[in-house]
C-alpha cells in the first residue's frame, strides 16, 4: 500500500506505514533536510513545517493524517541562491549559531508573516514562544524576522505563493 | 619534538629566500623551541596549508565548529596570513585521517592554540610563495607584494599562487622566523565576517552528520535501562526480529541496540525492545531534596589553591554563605548523533565530537581494534556546550556497525536517551566566609564541593564511553583528577582575581559520582564566580560600600577595572540604586580562567512577589577578548553565554528520584523561551596590541551573579540556591 503525500507542490508516493511520522519521510525518502529530529514529541519545534500554511510538528504528524494537505518544508523557501527573505534575514543578522533550531524558526516565523505581514516584537516572540533555542540566539531571531517583514521582498513572496 | 637534521639543513637552505621577509627577533627564538599554538606539535607547514593550481588554498586544522563559528574565525585568521580571500580557502578540520591532532575543541582556546598556528604557518607560507614568485620575476623579494592571492613586482608584472602551487615545497618544517602582519595591517581579520555556515544552516543543505544519507545506510537505535548500571536480565529478541525492516538486534552484555532498514522501524523496534525487556539491580540516587548534604558527606581530595595570610584585624566584621548549584544538562536541542561504517576490517565514523583523536583512541581500546583501524571524521551536530552523548553515540553506532559489516549505520538518540544518560555539569557546594573592615575585605575563605568537570574521552586512565561500561567484558572509566588552576577545572575561577591580603580557597574533589557528570560549558567557574561574586555584594552591604566601588577598590589589573567602568557607564549605573521591592539592578565581573576573557555585567530584573516568577528584563556586558578577530561573532558568543546562564539561573535543574533520572523530555526539563530572554546589550573592547582569547565561555558565570545581585537589590533577600524558581523566590520572600 502506498500513500502519496503532497510536498514542496510534488506529489510523491511513499510506501512507508500509515502511522508513520511525516519527519522521516521528509527526511528519508525526500531527502529533505530542513525538519529536524529534535525530541519527537511535538516539544520543541525543530521539525516543523507548514501543512497548508500552518505550522505542523512532522514528527508527531502520522502521514495517514495528511491527506490531500499541502506541505511546506524549508527547502521551497529558497536556495542559497535564492534565498527567501526571510532565509536572508537570517543570514544578515546571523541568527544561527548551532543552527538546529533554526528551521522551526523560519517555518514558524513564515506561517506568522504569512497572515501577520507586520508583526510587532512582542507578536514574534509569542509566535516564535514554542520553538526551543539552546544557543541563544532568540534575539537575533527576532531581529531576523521583523527585518525579514520589514522587506518587500517577503510580502511579494508570501503574496505571490499560494501553495 | 626535535627537528630532524635532514629538515633542519633544508630549512636553512631556503634562507636566503626567508631571510629577506621581515624577521621577528622573537620568531627567530622560537625557531630553537616553541612554535606558536598547536604548531608546535604538528610542524610540518603542509599538514596545515596548502597550495592549490586553482589559486585557493586548503586549510587543514584539527578543531570543531558546533556554533560558536569557530571555522570562519580561523578562515579569516588564515586568509589575513595568507593574503587569500576567505572564499578562496578549502577547509578540512578534525579529522584522524587527514588533519593536524589539536585534541579537543574546548575552554575557549581555539582562537590561541589553532589561530595561533595559522597565523604562524600563514604567514611563513606566504613568505614562501613571495620568495618564489621574486625569483621568477627576477626582483629582489622584498620588492614584491601580495594580495588576494596575487603577488606583483613594482613593474606591475604579477603571478597568482597558482602558478606556483607546483613549486613552493610546504612539505618543511614551519620555523616560527616570519612575522604575523601587524594589526593595523589586518584586512580581515577583525572585520565581521558572515559566517562560513549559515546558509547550509537556513536552507536545508546537508550539513549536520544527522543528514548523511549514504546508499546502503541502516537506521539504529539502542535500548537503554531505566536507571544507572541496571542488568539487563532478559528480553524478546525473537519478537523484535519478526517486526517490519528489522536487520539485526546487537546484543552485548548490558548492551542492547537494533538495526533497521527505516529509521521509523528502528524506533518501533527500541519501543518494543524497551517494552520486553527486563532489568535488574541498578543503582540508587541520593535524596535529590539533601543531594548537595550526600555529595558533601562523601570522601574528598582537598587541595588548598591559593593561600595568604595576613593578619586580621580586631574589628573584623564577619559573614558567611552558603551557595548551591543543581545539575544540569547540555539540553542540546538535536539528541546525539552518528554514523559508523565497517568494512574490511577497518571502522569510519563521522562524528560531532569535540575530540575525534581521543575519541578515536577510546574507542579502539573498546572494539579491541587498533587504533589505526579506527578513523573519526567531524561533521557539524546539534550544539553540544560541552561533554554530552555525542562521543557515546559514537561508539553506540560502531557496536551496531560492526555487527553489519559493509553497511553504514545511522544511529541518532532518542530524546529521552540524551536527558537521562548524558554527563551532566555537576552539582557544586560553595561555602564561602569574610570579613570586611574599613571598607576592606581583610579576610576571605572559599571552599567549594564538587565532582570532577571532566569524564571526556581524553581524560587518561580508562575508557570514558557509555557503553564500553555496559559490554559483556566491560572497560572501566578513568580516575578523577585535579587539574592545576589556572585554568583548573571543578575549582576554575575560584581564585579571586581581587587583591585580598588574607585569603584561603580549598578546592574539595569528589571523586564519587552518585549521577554520570562531565564538562558543561565554563566548567566550575560558573558556579564558582557566581557565589564568588554573589559573596562580593554580601561583603560589600556588610561594608557599607556601593557593589562597584567595592571591587574596584580591590582590583588592580587595569583591564579588569576597564571593563567594569564601560558597563557602569553603558548602563547607567550608579551605587546606592534602591530597589523598589519588584525591579532591581546587580553588577557582576570576572576574567574566565583568570587568563582570559574581560567581562563585566550589569542585569535588570523584576520580581513578582505574588507568583515568585523573576524575568531578567535587560542584560548589559563589556568585554575585553584582546585582538578581536571577528566582532559579530563575539557578540554572538558572548550573548549566547548571557541568555544560556540566564536560563540555567532562572530554570534548570535535572530532576531525579532516589531510582533514576526523571528528566526525559523538555517537560522535565524547561529551559528560557522566546518571550522569557532578556535584551542584551554589549559593548566590545577591542585592544589590538594583546593576543586574541577566546570568549564561548566567559559570560556565564558573570550573568548568572548579577542575576542574583539584582534580585537581592530588588528585594533585600539573598538567594544562595539556583536555580530561583518561583517556590524559592516565594519562601524567601514570605
Amino acid at each position: 500500500m502506498t500513500l502519496s503525500l503532497k510536498v514542496n507542490g510534488a506529489v510523491h508516493e511513499t510506501a512507508a506505514e500509515p502511522d508513520t511520522p511525516l519527519l522521516y519521510v521528509l527526511r528519508n525518502d525526500l531527502g529533505l533536510n530542513g525538519a529536524k529530529f529534535g525530541c519527537g514529541l511535538a516539544q520543541c519545534g525543530a521539525c516543523t513545517v507548514l501543512v497548508d500554511g500552518a505550522p505542523a510538528r512532522s514528527c508527531v504528524t502520522p502521514i495517514s493524517a495528511l491527506g490531500n494537505a499541502s506541505i511546506t518544508t524549508l527547502e521551497s523557501l529558497g536556495t542559497t541562491d535564492t534565498l527567501h527573505a526571510l532565509q536572508r534575514a537570517f543570514i544578515d543578522e546571523q541568527a544561527a549559531q548551532c543552527g538546529y533550531c533554526i528551521n522551526g524558526m523560519i517555518m514558524t516565523a513564515k506561517a506568522l508573516l504569512d497572515q501577520t505581514p507586520h508583526p510587532t516584537e512582542a507578536q514574534v516572540r509569542a509566535a516564535l514562544d514554542g520553538n526551543l533555542c539552546r544557543c541563544g540566539t532568540h534575539n537575533r531571531i527576532v531581529r531576523a524576522v521583523l527585518r525579514a517583514a520589514q522587506s518587500s521582498g517577503v510580502n511579494a513572496r508570501s503574496a505571490g505563493s499560494a501553495r | 619534538m626535535s627537528t630532524p637534521l635532514s629538515r633542519r639543513a633544508f630549512a636553512a637552505g631556503m634562507g636566503a629566500v626567508v631571510v629577506t621577509f621581515s624577521l621577528d627577533p622573537r620568531g627567530v627564538l622560537a625557531q630553537q623551541a616553541a612554535l606558536p599554538g598547536d604548531l608546535n606539535t604538528t610542524r610540518m607547514l603542509d599538514a596545515w596549508i596548502r597550495i592549490n593550481g586553482d589559486g585557493s588554498a586548503t586549510v587543514c586544522l584539527g578543531k570543531v565548529e558546533f556554533g560558536q563559528g569557530i571555522l570562519t574565525a580561523l578562515a579569516q585568521i588564515a586568509a589575513e596570513e595568507l593574503d587569500l580571500p576567505v572564499a578562496r580557502l578549502k577547509l578540512i578540520n578534525a579529522d584522524t585521517g587527514a588533519t593536524p591532532d589539536e585534541g579537543i575543541s574546548a575552554g575557549s582556546l581555539a582562537v590561541e592554540n589553532c589561530g595561533g598556528a595559522l597565523r604562524s604557518a600563514g604567514a611563513e607560507v606566504r613568505a614562501i610563495l613571495c620568495g618564489l614568485a621574486a625569483q621568477r620575476l627576477g626582483v629582489p623579494p622584498e620588492s614584491v607584494s601580495a594580495r588576494d592571492g596575487i603577488i606583483s613586482a613594482r613593474d606591475g608584472r604579477s603571478i597568482g599562487y597558482g602558478e606556483l602551487a607546483r613549486d613552493a615545497d610546504l612539505h618543511r618544517e614551519a620555523t616560527g622566523a616570519v612575522a604575523p602582519k601587524p594589526t593595523g595591517a589586518h584586512r580581515i581579520v577583525g572585520q565581521s565576517v558572515q559566517r562560513l555556515d549559515i546558509p547550509a544552516k537556513v536552507t536545508g543543505g546537508a550539513i549536520y552528520v544527522q543528514d548523511m544519507r549514504p546508499a546502503g545506510m541502516l537506521h539504529g537505535r539502542i535500548v537503554r535501562p531505566p536507571r544507572y548500571a541496571a542488568t539487563l536480565a532478559a528480553f524478546d529478541e525473537a519478537a523484535a526480529r519478526a517486526l517490519p525492516g528489522v536487520v539485526a538486534v546487537v546484543h552485548d552484555g548490558n548492551f542492547l541496540g537494533v538495526i533497521a532498514e527505516r529509521e521509523e522501524q528502528a524506533i518501533r523496534a527500541r519501543a518494543a525492545l524497551l517494552e520486553s525487556a527486563r532489568w535488574s539491580g541498578g543503582r540508587d540516587l541520593p535524596d535529590p531534596n539533601a543531594v548537595h548534604a550526600h555529595l558533601q558527606a562523601l570522601p574528598t581530595q582537598d587541595k588548598v589553591i591559593s593561600e595568604k595570610t595576613a593578619a586580621l584585624p580586631a574589628d573584623a566584621r564577619r559573614v558567611t554563605a552558603t551557595y548551591r548549584k543543581p545539575y544540569l544538562s547540555h539540553a542540546s536541542i538535536g539528541p546525539s548523533c552518528a554514523l559508523a561504517e565497517f568494512r574490511d576490517g577497518q571502522m569510519t565514523v563521522w562524528t560531532h565530537s569535540q575530540g575525534v583523536f581521543p575519541l578515536r583512541g577510546q574507542m579502539a581500546t573498546a572494539l579491541r581494534l587498533p587504533t589505526e583501524a579506527v578513523r573519526c571524521i567531524h561533521v557539524q551536530g546539534s550544539g553540544c556546550y560541552g561533554h554530552n552523548g555525542a562521543d557515546d553515540v559514537a561508539l553506540d553506532a560502531a557496536l551496531l556497525a560492526r555487527a553489519v559489516p559493509g553497511h553504514p549505520v545511522r544511529l541518532q538518540w532518542m530524546r529521552d536517551d540524551e536527558f537521562a544518560w548524558e554527563p551532566y555539569g555537576p552539582a557544586m557546594t560553595l561555602q564561602t566566609s569574610g570579613a570586611v573592615a574599613g571598607g576592606r575585605v581583610v579576610d576571605w575563605d572559599f571552599q567549594l564541593w564538587s565532582n570532577t568537570h571532566s569524564t571526556r574521552p581524553s581524560e587518561p586512565g580508562g575508557v570514558n564511553l557509555l557503553a564500553a561500561w555496559s559490554l559483556a567484558e566491560p572497560f572501566q572509566p578513568g580516575p578523577p583528577r585535579i587539574t592545576p588552576v589556572p585554568p583548573g577545572t571543578n575549582d576554575r575561577n575560584a581564585i579571586p582575581l581581587y587583591d585580598f591580603p588574607r585569603q584561603r580557597i580549598v578546592n574539595h574533589l569528589i571523586p564519587e559520582m552518585p549521577v554520570r557528570v562531565s564538562a558543561l560549558r565554563t566548567l566550575g567557574a560558573y558556579a564558582n564566580v557566581w557565589a564568588l561574586e554573589s559573596f562580593m555584594d554580601e561583603l560589600a552591604a556588610a561594608a557599607s560600600v556601593g557593589p562597584l566601588a567595592f571591587r574596584l577598590a580591590h582590583l588592580s589589573d587595569p583591564r579588569a577595572r576597564a571593563v567594569l567602568e564601560t558597563v557602569a557607564r553603558r548602563a547607567g549605573w550608579h551605587d546606592g540604586e534602591k530597589g523598589n521591592g519588584q525591579r532591581g539592578r546587580g553588577i557582576a565581573f570576572a576574567r574566565y580562567k583568570n587568563q582570559s576573557t574581560y567581562l563585566a555585567v550589569v542585569a535588570e530584573v523584576t520580581v513578582d512577589r505574588k507568583t515568585g516568577v523573576v524575568r531578567v528584563v535587560r542584560v548589559t556586558a563589556a568585554a575585553d577578548s584582546g585582538l578581536i578577530i571577528n566582532p559579530d561573532g563575539l557578540r554572538n558568543q558572548l550573548e549566547g553565554g548571557i541568555i544560556q546562564s540566564t536560563s540555567w539561573t532562572l530554570k534548570e535543574a535535572v530532576q531525579f528520584d532516589r531510582t533514576a533520572i526523571r528528566t526525559r523530555d523538555w517537560s522535565g526539563y524547561p529551559i528560557l523561551t522566546m518571550t522569557e530572554v532578556p535584551q542584551v546589550d554589549i559593548e566590545l573592547i577591542n585592544r589590538p596590541e594583546e593576543h586574541a582569547m577566546g570568549a564561548g565561555e566567559a559570560s556565564t558565570g558573570p550573568t548568572a551573579a548579577a542575576i542574583c545581585n539584582a534580585v537581592a537589590n530588588a528585594t533585600g533577600r539573598r538567594l544562595r540556591d539556583l536555580p530561583l524558581t518561583p517556590a524559592r523566590v516565594k519562601a524567601a520572600l514570605a
